[in-house]
């Protein structure tokens, strides 16, 4: 993005070199905390003036969420579980982001996790102890959902294709997959009406973490961000992968590897998404069905673009996300407010955030001094 | 759409209540858990959705004339664990004390963990699945035998089509579905030994441009009546009357959609089984654990005859009704499904559970469940 003028008229601070480098730091770092923050508060205001349109207290709406969504130790649990598959779905777009593809798809590579955890289990059930049976479960739907996201990079490198487009269309095959299988050969018959492969026993289930009622899926969610975050920036294979992000061209020229990189991104993209579904099925719905498709693979991409496809950011975005959300039926009861009201604010969220991405750079105030 | 901004007023007006809560801050809030009971009420889709949410978010207000008894309504929980924070939201902030979950898969494992969890809280599930040596006390089922409503359909359809081919546009295979539409055929064959149901599967419940296409497809095969089994059947009704053949509804009352071509509709009654309940609640008894039944318990009902059913029509479909509020039963055996099997061996009661785990399309059904 180019300097706005108003950049070069600011007044130069006379300061030390060494202190000047550290508050330069400081303040473009600065610019994308306040930004984000100036366009939620933003969105926040616009709601406020919808809420008021229709004759809603806007007060009302902010103390329902708090107390719907964070106040109190129920709710605040609500709020987690509810986050947990955002942030995994959140990486299946941020990874990529990185290396300038947007992936949307999330959604299929969340299914066909999750259903072939659960038909994986079909067989070991009684057979292989709990323990084992789990981390192969969660073995296999992170290579379903890698492999399913990692075909949106091959086809894109090796053919062209455009990834979003890919992996959205990728996202209802996926389903069809999933209902094809749990409506026909893996159909659990004793329950007629609803199909579903047939259910985990109890023994088998992921239990909650220590004293919540959250499931672990939210634990390893964070560490996942974590360690995505180290191995994209700061290590050689994130770099390389930023530099064919950054200019595709300019990294062919130097001799990366770059079908490499984008097949390796995307598949460890799908694998979080696939994990996702692993713990839907293993610690909240006990076998595969249609309610794997909850859409938490599309507000996944919310969440990533609000945390600026940051790993680090993610977990905090999904908490916000999850916690209105968790609020949304508490605001419904309420206020006898539509459900729709939720979807609302989270649309006003994700444009006016789209919108402030142009005002990176066009205040002084972020500007390092001296340049 | 106008239906929006109707229920829109209709929730203003439900949520009246809700006024007390409204002058606001924590504290108040706290106050909604009065000694009043507080019936939570989770919906799967929306309340306006011309089919199965608005059968019940209509029967509801049963309950809400009910003094003392508080009703808390949440729309488009989808069945995951939502459900249970939703449920749980409602027991923990609102002081719920007795939760009405409408959707089939809420069931397990989401209202059987939680009636287990919080023991002085009832649940009640909208579908035949509690079992009474497995499943919490305080949880239990209530359910209406909606094919008895669509068989009165086919007797009506039997004697108001032409071409003695009847449509059906149904979602997915499933028990619920397949008796539907096997009672639908069985009850035109009672009038009409030469009709037959073609059938379609559009594969999911919500899938309005497939229900419309299906639509058309019956239609220009030759039927000229069509009916549906899928959460909104507004779409197919819709088609029909703009096709100009006849329809007969499904799960509310879509009458208004086909002033022309109308015949009657299978509607649930849940408002018989909420009044129930709030009578129950009110005489300071527990709730029935499983409340089943059909026409005989007035459980379900028929759509007001519409412009597009034939007298003789009507006439037989109300003698067939009064049949059914005695218990004469639909499926008169041995019945042979369309593959030729017999698949049932003898006449079963209206309620007997083993046409619960139904699993063909019965002879005179053309189309296939696989």
């Amino acid at each position: 993005m180019s300097d706005a003028p108003l950049a070069q008229s600011a007044p130069r601070a006379v300061v030390p070199a060494a202190a000047q480098i550290g508050s330069s730091r400081w303040r473009s770092d600065a610019e994308y905390v306040v930004i984000p923050v100036l366009a939620i508060a933003a969105s926040f205001l616009l709601f406020a003036v919808f809420l008021l349109a229709i004759g809603k207290s806007p007060v009302e709406f902010v103390s329902l969420v708090w107390r719907g969504g964070f106040g109190g130790a129920f709710s605040l649990q609500n709020t987690l579980q509810r986050s947990s598959p955002l942030i995994m779905t959140a990486l299946t777009v941020a990874i990529p982001a990185r290396i300038g593809l947007i992936i949307i798809g999330g959604e299929g590579a969340l299914v066909l996790g999750g259903f072939v955890a659960a038909a994986l289990a079909v067989p070991l059930i009684g057979v292989v102890p709990p323990m084992p049976t789990l981390i192969l479960m969660a073995f296999v739907a992170m290579i379903a959902g890698g492999v399913w996201i990692g075909l949106c990079g091959f086809l894109r490198y090796a053919r062209g294709v455009n990834e979003t487009i890919s992996s959205l269309l990728l996202t209802y095959i996926g389903i069809a997959i999933m209902n094809f299988f749990v409506e026909g050969p893996l159909r659990d018959i004793s329950n007629p009406n609803k199909p579903s492969t047939k259910p985990l026993p109890d023994s088998y289930m992921i239990g909650s973490m220590p004293g919540t009622s959250v499931h672990w899926g939210f634990f390893f969610g964070v560490v996942l961000c974590v360690a995505l975050y180290l191995l994209m920036s700061r290590t050689t294979f994130g770099f390389a992968a930023r530099v064919t992000g950054g200019n595709f061209r300019a990294a062919l020229a130097q001799g990366l590897p770059v079908g490499r990189l984008i097949v390796a991104c995307t598949m460890i993209a799908g694998a979080c998404a696939g994990l996702a579904g692993f713990f839907e099925v293993a610690a909240i719905q006990g076998r595969a069905n249609a309610s794997l498709a909850a859409g938490y693979g599309f507000t996944g991409i919310l969440v990533a673009f609000l945390a600026r496809q940051n790993p680090l950011v993610i977990p905090p975005v999904a908490i916000m996300f999850g916690g209105i959300v968790a609020a949304g039926g508490l605001v419904q009861r309420r206020m006898g407010l539509p459900d729709a009201t939720v979807q609302v604010l989270e649309g006003l969220i994700f444009v006016v955030l789209l919108t402030s991405e142009t005002l990176y750079g066009r205040f002084s105030i972020f500007k390092p001094k001296g340049r | 759409m106008s239906s929006a901004i109707i229920s829109r007023r209709a929730l203003l007006r439900t949520a009246a209540f809700g006024a007390a809560g409204a002058s606001l801050g924590l504290g108040s809030l706290r106050s909604a858990r009065a000694a009043d009971l507080v019936v939570g009420i989770v919906y799967v889709g929306a309340r306006d959705d011309f089919g199965w949410n608005q059968a019940h978010a209509v029967a509801i207000k049963a309950l809400k004339e009910v003094p003392g008894v508080k009703v808390d309504e949440e729309e488009n929980v989808p069945e995951t664990d939502a459900v249970s924070k939703s449920m749980e939201s409602m027991i923990n902030l609102d002081g719920a004390g007795l939760i009405l979950a409408t959707s089939f898969g809420y069931y397990k494992p989401f209202v059987v963990d939680l009636a287990k969890k919080y023991p002085n809280v009832q649940f009640r599930h909208a579908a035949p699945l509690w079992n009474k040596d497995t499943d919490p006390k305080n949880a239990g089922s209530y359910f209406g035998y909606l094919n008895q409503a669509h068989f009165v359909d086919g007797v009506a359809a039997g004697l108001s089509t032409k071409s003695n081919k009847l449509g059906f546009v149904a979602a997915k295979p499933i028990s619920i579905v397949l008796s539907n539409i096997n009672s639908f055929l069985l009850g035109a064959r009672s009038v009409n030994p030469n009709a037959k149901v073609q059938v379609i599967f559009t594969g999911d419940w919500s899938l309005p441009v497939r229900e419309a296409e299906s639509a058309n497809a019956l239609i220009d095969a030759g039927c000229d009546v069509i009916t549906c089994h899928v959460d909104g059947p507004k779409v197919v009704i819709e088609t029909a009357e703009k096709r100009g053949v006849k329809s007969c509804g499904h799960n509310a009352s879509q009458a208004p959609l086909a002033p022309k071509g109308f015949i009657t509709g299978a509607e649930y009654k849940w408002e018989t089984i909420y009044k129930g309940y709030a009578a129950d609640l009110k005489a300071g008894k527990t709730l029935p654990n499983f409340l089943v039944g059909g026409y005989e318990k007035d459980f379900v009902q028929n759509t007001p005859f519409g412009a597009g059913c034939s007298p003789e029509g009507r006439k037989a479909a109300l003698a067939a009704i009064e049949g059914l509020k005695k218990g004469k039963p639909i499926y008169v055996g041995p019945l042979k499904d369309n593959k030729g099997k017999i698949v049932i061996d003898k006449t079963y009661d209206n309620l007997d559970p083993f046409l619960d785990k139904m699993d063909y399309l019965l002879d005179g059904v053309i189309g296939s469940t696989t």
